[in-house]
């Protein structure tokens, strides 16, 4: 596999030394594009990503069979550090920024682990041009650079959070539920800003609970049930299947019958459009 | 009024020497959690160094070499105990510290003996007088590699990626590894730091006026734990600060024991811990301490 891609292949993932969180789950994020997983809490998603950044260990946590490849280069059980190098970066969830940092060493710490203790001119000058970038995408974190990021809202915390990761430049960005504890109109913001850099060109693969919203950005969706894909393919066949309809987005079960075969338009997404705008 | 001035100057120099070995707890605290008891002996260590090899290299090699050995110790123990234990909870490491610190303090024990050992530093028995004010060159020489190492080290902190590692690390260890911070990278040099900076003020604990360097010289280092407490045991200016705070109280209370005989004798070895407890009952987290925050 040349193109970058990341490939999960059977992965198994176990906590302590009896839970299992993942079990045999298989999928692929193109080089290109959104890839969504969805489930409900506890289904293993926060797991899967663990497992992809590499680290599961900080959790107990470990891969007991199974592989993680991202272009041509094995991920399993590797370093967090070597797997940012490789170009695969999370955002963690809950924002996570460093609260007692300002917005500017937030967004330099993102760089470090691409960059290295010694840094020569040439380093430095990339993370400029990366801190550029993210500051076109995020003009309010130019306006508080020098605030201290636990100052912020959770929005732009969460534009902080994502922000932070896209200064390791990566090729391959792992969201964590985003829009958790968003106002909706926030949500809705982040929605536009992840579309965006899919658009320029990095490869996204967004983990959330907020189904219309996952649905709405991702090509492509998996649904993870009790550590197993139970469901994957397009998004838009996703959304018109009985299963996804009744347990994800609310809708009663009669007006999804035979709903799966026949193609429906996309008007039965209503009750919750108001989450996207 | 002069007596006022040398307690007060007294008291920097003590303050200036805690400070150096506060910051090394701090340090060793922010990048893995442990609150490192091993420190006392690890000063001693350094200490026994700069004596045992000052007569064949001279003052200043012995004590580049001493720094060298102790920091690569340090290091030693965050290889070996900190990190080869793996995922250990901290308090159990935190206890594991005190093995550690038994097993070196009585190796060292041993070969110090009931000796006084000469560290052979420059300064000798110099004392210096500025108008009445009497200071040994010790404490003034103390003073001043205290400030230009300290401030070296908060610029490293402020300004320098490593510094930056460490505070991000310190604030949230998931975060920092998700970003590519090498999280054993920044412990393991965290170790090392500490551990020169007590080779450094283990120096200044055995000069002029101390007799020099005994078996009990690391005990001393004890009194700068509640300096780093009352400080915030995460904060590196609250070290510095709880340092100055510590150093002036037990110079204080020394210098005016006379005045207070109702009190008994060694008041200034009791006071750090006095201090120390005033200000955890105003302040649990201490002067600057950060308050554990939970966010659900």
């Amino acid at each position: 596999m040349e193109s970058e891609a990341l490939l999960v292949a059977g992965l198994e993932v176990v906590y302590g030394r009896s839970v299992r969180a993942l079990r045999g789950v298989s999928l692929d994020v193109p080089a290109n594009g959104v890839v969504a997983v969805l489930g409900a809490n506890g289904a293993g998603k926060s797991t899967l990503l663990r497992a992809v950044s590499g680290t599961l260990s900080l959790h107990r946590g470990a891969v007991t069979t199974g592989t993680i490849h991202y272009g041509g280069t094995r991920l399993t059980g590797r370093d967090p550090a070597l797997i940012v190098r490789a170009g695969v970066v999370q955002v963690p969830e809950g924002r996570r920024v460093f609260a007692n940092l300002s917005v500017d060493e937030n967004l330099q710490a993102g760089a470090l682990g691409t960059r290295g203790l010694g840094q020569g001119k040439r380093a430095a000058a990339k993370t400029r041009t990366n801190r550029d970038r993210v500051f076109e995408l995020f003009p309010v974190l130019a306006e508080r650079r020098a605030q201290r990021a636990g100052l912020l809202s959770g929005g732009e915390q969460q534009m902080l959070a994502i922000g932070r990761a896209l200064m390791a430049a990566p090729r391959l960005l792992l969201l964590d539920e985003p829009s958790l504890g968003l106002a909706p109109m926030m949500v809705g913001r982040i929605a536009g800003v992840i579309r965006e850099i899919a658009a320029q060109g990095v490869a996204v693969l967004l983990v959330e609970q907020n189904v219309t919203v996952a649905l709405d950005l991702a090509d492509k969706a998996y649904v993870l049930d009790v550590g197993e894909v139970r469901l994957a393919g397009s998004s838009a066949d996703l959304a018109r299947t009985d299963e996804v309809r009744r347990l994800y987005l609310g809708e009663e079960e009669a007006t999804g019958a035979g709903a799966a075969a026949v193609p429906t338009p996309p008007a039965p997404r209503k009750p919750l459009r108001r989450w996207v705008e | 009024m002069t007596k006022f001035a040398e307690i007060i100057l007294n008291g920097l120099a003590l303050g200036s020497v805690y400070a150096l070995i506060a910051l090394g707890f701090v340090v060793v605290f922010k990048a893995s959690g442990v609150i490192n008891f091993a420190h006392a002996s690890l000063l001693l260590l350094g200490g026994f160094t700069v004596a045992k090899l000052h007569d064949d290299l001279g003052f200043a090699l012995a004590l580049l070499a001493a720094v060298l050995v102790t920091a690569a110790v340090a290091g030693l123990v965050e290889v070996l105990f900190i990190r080869g234990l793996g995922r250990t909870e901290v308090h159990t490491l935190t206890i594991l510290t005190i093995g550690v610190d038994i097993l070196l303090t009585t190796e060292l024990t041993r070969r110090i003996g009931s000796d006084v050992l000469s560290l052979g530093d420059p300064w000798k028995a110099g004392v210096r007088d500025w108008g009445g004010v009497h200071i040994a060159d010790a404490r003034i020489a103390c003073i001043v590699v205290a400030v230009l190492l300290i401030g070296a080290f908060f610029a490293a902190f402020r300004f320098t990626a490593w510094g930056l590692s460490m505070r991000a690390a310190a604030e949230d260890r998931e975060a920092a590894a998700l970003m590519g911070i090498r999280l054993g990278r920044i412990q393991f040099t965290a170790w090392c730091v500490a551990g020169a900076l007590a080779a450094v003020a283990a120096v200044f604990l055995a000069a002029f006026p101390s007799a020099g360097l005994d078996r009990s010289t690391g005990q001393i280092a004890l009194a700068a734990f509640p300096a780093a407490i009352l400080g915030g045991m995460d904060s590196a200016a609250g070290a510095l600060l709880g340092s100055l705070v510590v150093g002036l109280t037990a110079a204080l209370m020394a210098g005016y024991q006379s005045d207070m005989s109702w009190l008994g004798a060694n008041l200034g070895d009791v006071a750090p811990y006095v201090v120390m407890l005033l200000v955890l009952i105003w302040r649990p987290t201490g002067l600057l301490g950060s308050k554990e925050r939970a966010r659900v």
